[in-house]
């Protein structure tokens, strides 16, 4: 039977399963075959902190959604049309996001008495009609999956832990996605374990198989290659973006890159991608804690390192008193913050963008930092140079903002030649810089206030620095009080007066008199939510901030050449506030703080409101 | 196995032929502690003792955390930080680990290296960061003006101990050796031979030192340490350990011996008492730690007899050297890492 192949523009596929199911390997595969085929996409992995919660729990459930299409896209999608649920609590978790007449592929083999009742189902909703409005493709994907490893000499547990690699065959035969990357994948993967890597070969053919052979699935679909960019693509996270942004600052500046960090979750991966590239010279540091962290990065740029440290809220707030000793001795250092959900411990796996204000104020005294966000995961590899720039342009401490959304998003990512990266090497001082030949550590660039920076090893430049306050000049200790006025001031005249980009705005046809203003991760959904609102006939203009201190000096200019200014964050309005107060722009919040994106829908739906409401 | 530098400490540090003096090492900063502290002791011991390693002045680094002592590099012309509470370990292992060409100081106190900063002096010492550590330890809290340290005695009254502390002190010695740090040694700031003698092994040795050196504070705990000091009493308690030398002490019939006690531990027994052979010989080198713990403990109770010197001086591969032999090794196996190449990785593919 010759099945029917339906074209389509875009697909958004959402595997759920069990923390221990391997739904974001699954994820991973389905997109680096999505990648070489060449469609755009965009993806968001939901994961527990819960390494392995209760097995079939609703707390236990992990998913991964993927959006790919034929076009140029800016979000993992708002709702999939296609549920792959592995077990009960998978469909009943995400059901609620699912459209009618959307597809759900179920495991039946999972939907036991037992399992439908440790979530609350008292029936079979795959056997009710409680599913009439979806369109069911009911498949008993763990006994397909045992029996079609019958001849392999592997446990049946081993056995059954590859349906996931059998859905991912029977989701790629629906899709037309190459295969030879998965099998490559598994073979590597397995290498130690041979058997195992034959019989999860087997399980993804087997599922390719069975989508040919079986009724369930009558159509397949094709979604043609997307026209981007010209050029060499690689699909790239968040976190691996922002560690290959350092590695190429580190190459860029040519100083030795150092990283102090403490495990924390989003930001952990940025320590393992690091760690694995000491022949860049990298030196990996785990520390004994977020503040051994933050203080072996800068007393690594005391000696002459690019010092980085890499966190998440929580752990910014334990090196603000070194973050602050940094701001003082003016010594470069890169701070990254993968925010997550807070206060405290908070949702460690979810998204927001809720430390906007600790970066720029959660220190003592005047302590005037610059704060850059990344507004897509390829983009904190950007983010990551133009923070090294920033720093040791004006010897600082920088903190860099991503979040657990672009962290463990991903995307297609066009590979930049290396000569279109900016150089931004620095000269350490190596002569005496005063009038009778003494070392002066804290006299000025006239142009930028920087400091000079002489690393110890350098003849005649022995100086000392420290967190007291330091006379002008001399940097020797002093309690003046005009000399303090003096610094204070110096300090922030130098963070105020960094060279930043002007803020650019999207607004096609030059006329629109709503703006809607965003930061950060907020990008793909805000102007996914603009291109909808435009297709439907209105006028938006759209401006995204990815320096947010020192603003873009254009930014007053900007805000008050339109009528209205919306402002979506997903925090209770914390850039909102450092607008109005800095602009007296009475800028329009939409705030939401559900430790998820923001939905392209939704965000269309607040910009046509403001546009209709006078 | 990695070949470890010990005894060739200072072997990856630039050196000089020029004659360095005392005068050298000082800088034009006015000393501000309260006349008559024991700091002042140990900063002319230090800049007289500096001289002494040949080092160049520029690769030398004194990294302090925050208290009296820890105005310390301000007073030194050499490279310094004076950084934060407790956090001089960590800020100088990150210098340390980058810049084996480095002789690198941590000037501490009691307050700060083993309150505020302890986590961050443990996990130095037992990766064995190339630092030298010298924990000034008065007792006592001088700059926050007298509360009771973790190195004061219970009962100790104090503006925040009215009806005096509660708290069992630390002995650092003790804490040190629990860390596993390879280099532990005590001497006293009115002794400065000792003092010299001390810090020149310290400085040696390539991996974490830690010298805890009894230091008066005479504002607000005077006379810690005067039994230590005083002629009279001074021989009778001091325990002075050498290596390869039988541990004996005190004078006349009042003369001293450690030997190994049934318990398992030392013991102080009367010299006259003891053969020879039952004389604890002092081996500063023994790969295990217990009997240096053990010798730790003669000053349990506090001061009856206090052994200073060299605990503990073994050789194993500090942390900065086995962190620079892996970016060697990864160098070396795969060259060194090409950006472009690193960023093509994975699967990619090409729109044209």
């Amino acid at each position: 039977m010759t099945k029917q192949v339906q074209q389509l523009d875009r697909v958004i596929i959402r595997f759920a399963g069990d923390s221990g199911d391997g739904m974001q390997l699954t994820g991973d595969r389905f997109t680096a075959e999505t990648a070489q085929f060449g469609n755009d996409l965009s993806t968001l992995p939901n994961f527990p902190a819960e390494i392995r919660a209760p097995a079939g729990t609703l707390p236990g459930v992990s998913s991964f959604q993927l959006h790919f299409a034929d076009h140029d896209i800016l979000t993992p999608g708002d709702a999939p049309n296609v549920l792959v649920a592995m077990n009960p609590a998978a469909l009943k978790a995400n059901l609620g996001d699912l459209p009618k007449g959307a597809d759900i592929i179920a495991n039946t083999d999972e939907f036991t008495k037992r399992n439908l009742a440790k979530v609350g189902y008292d029936g079979n909703p795959l056997e009710d009609d409680s599913l009439a409005e979806w369109r069911l493709h009911a498949v008993p994907l763990t006994s397909l999956t045992v029996k079609s490893l019958e001849g392999y000499d592997i446990s049946k547990k081993d056995a059954e832990r590859a349906k996931n690699m059998f859905a991912l065959g029977l989701l790629s035969w629906l899709y037309h996605r190459p295969t030879e990357g998965t099998i490559q994948f598994l073979e590597a993967k397995f290498a130690k374990k041979p058997e195992i890597a034959k019989a999860n070969i087997a399980a993804f053919q087997a599922g390719w198989n069975y989508g040919e052979t079986t009724e369930s699935f009558s159509v397949s679909y094709e979604i043609k290659p997307a026209t981007l960019r010209p050029g060499t693509y690689r699909n790239i996270s968040g976190n691996q973006a922002l560690a290959y942004g350092l590695i190429a600052a580190s190459v860029q500046s040519k100083l030795p890159l150092f990283l102090g960090s403490y495990p924390i979750t989003p930001a952990s991966d940025i320590l393992h991608e690091l760690s694995k590239h000491k022949r860049f010279g990298i030196r990996t540091f785990q520390a004994e804690d977020e503040i051994a962290g933050v203080g072996a990065a800068l007393g690594a740029a005391f000696g002459g390192s690019l010092g980085v440290t890499t966190t998440s809220g929580p752990g910014v707030a334990l090196k603000a008193e070194t973050v602050g000793l940094a701001v003082t001795t003016e010594l470069p250092l890169i701070v990254v913050d993968v925010q997550r959900a807070g206060p405290s411990t908070g949702m460690p796996t979810k998204t927001e963008q809720t430390d906007l204000l600790m970066a720029m104020y959660g220190r003592n005294g005047e302590s005037p930092v610059p704060v850059l966000a990344a507004a897509t995961p390829s983009d904190c590899f950007t983010m990551a140079i133009e923070a090294a720039r920033i720093a040791l342009q004006y010897r600082t401490p920088v903190m860099l903002l991503s979040d657990g959304y672009l962290a463990n998003g991903s995307e297609p990512w066009r590979i930049p030649d290396i000569d279109e990266l900016p150089d931004i090497s620095v000269l350490f001082t190596t002569e005496p810089n005063g009038d009778d030949g003494t070392y002066l550590p804290f006299k000025r660039d006239p142009e930028t206030l920087a400091r000079p920076w002489a690393v110890p090893g350098t003849a005649g430049l022995e100086h000392r620095i420290g967190g007291i306050e330091k006379a002008d000049g001399t940097g020797n200790i002093s309690y003046d009080p005009d000399n303090h006025d003096k610094m204070v001031r110096l300090r922030q005249a130098k963070i105020d007066g960094i060279d930043v980009p002007d803020l650019t705005v999207d607004d096609p046809d030059g006329d629109a008199r709503v703006l809607v203003l965003g930061w950060g991760s907020t990008y793909g959904p805000i102007a996914a939510a603009a291109r909808r609102v435009r297709a439907a006939g209105h006028k938006v203009a759209q401006a995204h901030l990815r320096h947010l201190n020192p603003l873009p000096a254009n930014t007053g200019e900007v805000l008050r050449s339109y009528d209205k200014v919306l402002l979506p964050e997903i925090n209770l309005g914390q850039l909102a506030m450092l607008l109005r107060a800095r602009f007296l722009v009475d800028v329009i919040s939409y705030n939401r703080v559900r430790g998820l994106p923001f939905k392209a829908a939704e965000l269309a739906a607040v910009i046509q409101d403001v546009i209709e409401s006078d | 196995m990695t070949d470890t530098l010990n005894g060739k400490g200072l072997a990856l540090i630039p050196r000089t032929d020029a004659k360095q003096t005392l005068k050298d090492f000082k800088s034009d900063q006015e000393v501000r502690w309260c006349p008559g502290c024991g700091d002042y002791a140990i900063l002319a011991a230090v800049q007289s003792f500096l001289p002494e390693l040949g080092l160049k002045r520029e690769n030398i680094v004194f990294v302090s955390g925050i208290g009296c002592s820890s105005r310390f590099p301000y007073y030194l012309n050499t490279y310094g930080f004076h950084s934060i509470h407790g956090r001089a370990p960590a800020i100088a292992t990150g210098l340390a680990a980058s810049r084996p060409d480095l002789s690198v100081w941590v000037i501490t106190g009691d307050g700060d290296a083993l309150s505020i900063g302890g986590n961050h002096l443990i996990h130095a010492l037992r990766r064995n960061v190339n630092l030298n550590i010298l924990l000034f330890n008065n007792r006592i809290y001088g700059l926050t003006k007298g509360q009771y340290s973790p190195t004061s005695e219970i009962g100790k009254i104090t503006k925040s101990t009215p009806m005096g502390s509660l708290d069992k002190p630390f002995n650092p010695i003790s804490l040190a050796l629990g860390a596993e740090a390879g280099f532990v040694a005590r001497t006293i700031d009115s002794d400065r031979k000792h003092l010299q003698g001390v810090l020149r092994q310290a400085a040696e040795h390539r991996g974490a030192s830690l010298v805890e050196i009894y230091q008066n504070c005479n504002i607000f705990n005077d006379g810690a340490f005067d039994t230590l000091k005083d002629p009279g009493t001074r021989d009778e308690i001091t325990v002075r350990l050498e290596h390869g030398q039988p541990i004996v002490f005190g004078t006349g019939d009042n003369e001293r011996a450690v030997r190994l006690s049934p318990t398992g531990g030392v013991e102080v027994v009367r010299r006259a008492e003891v053969s020879d052979g039952e004389i604890l010989v002092h081996d500063a080198h023994n790969p295990d730690p217990s009997l240096a713990f053990a010798l730790s403990r003669l000053d349990e109770p506090a001061f009856e007899h206090v052994p200073i010197g060299v605990f503990r001086s073994i050789d194993r591969p500090s942390y900065d050297q086995l962190l620079n032999e892996q970016v060697q090794a990864a160098t070396t196996d795969k060259g060194t890492g090409s950006l472009a190449d690193l960023l093509h990785g994975g699967d990619t593919w090409t729109i044209g």
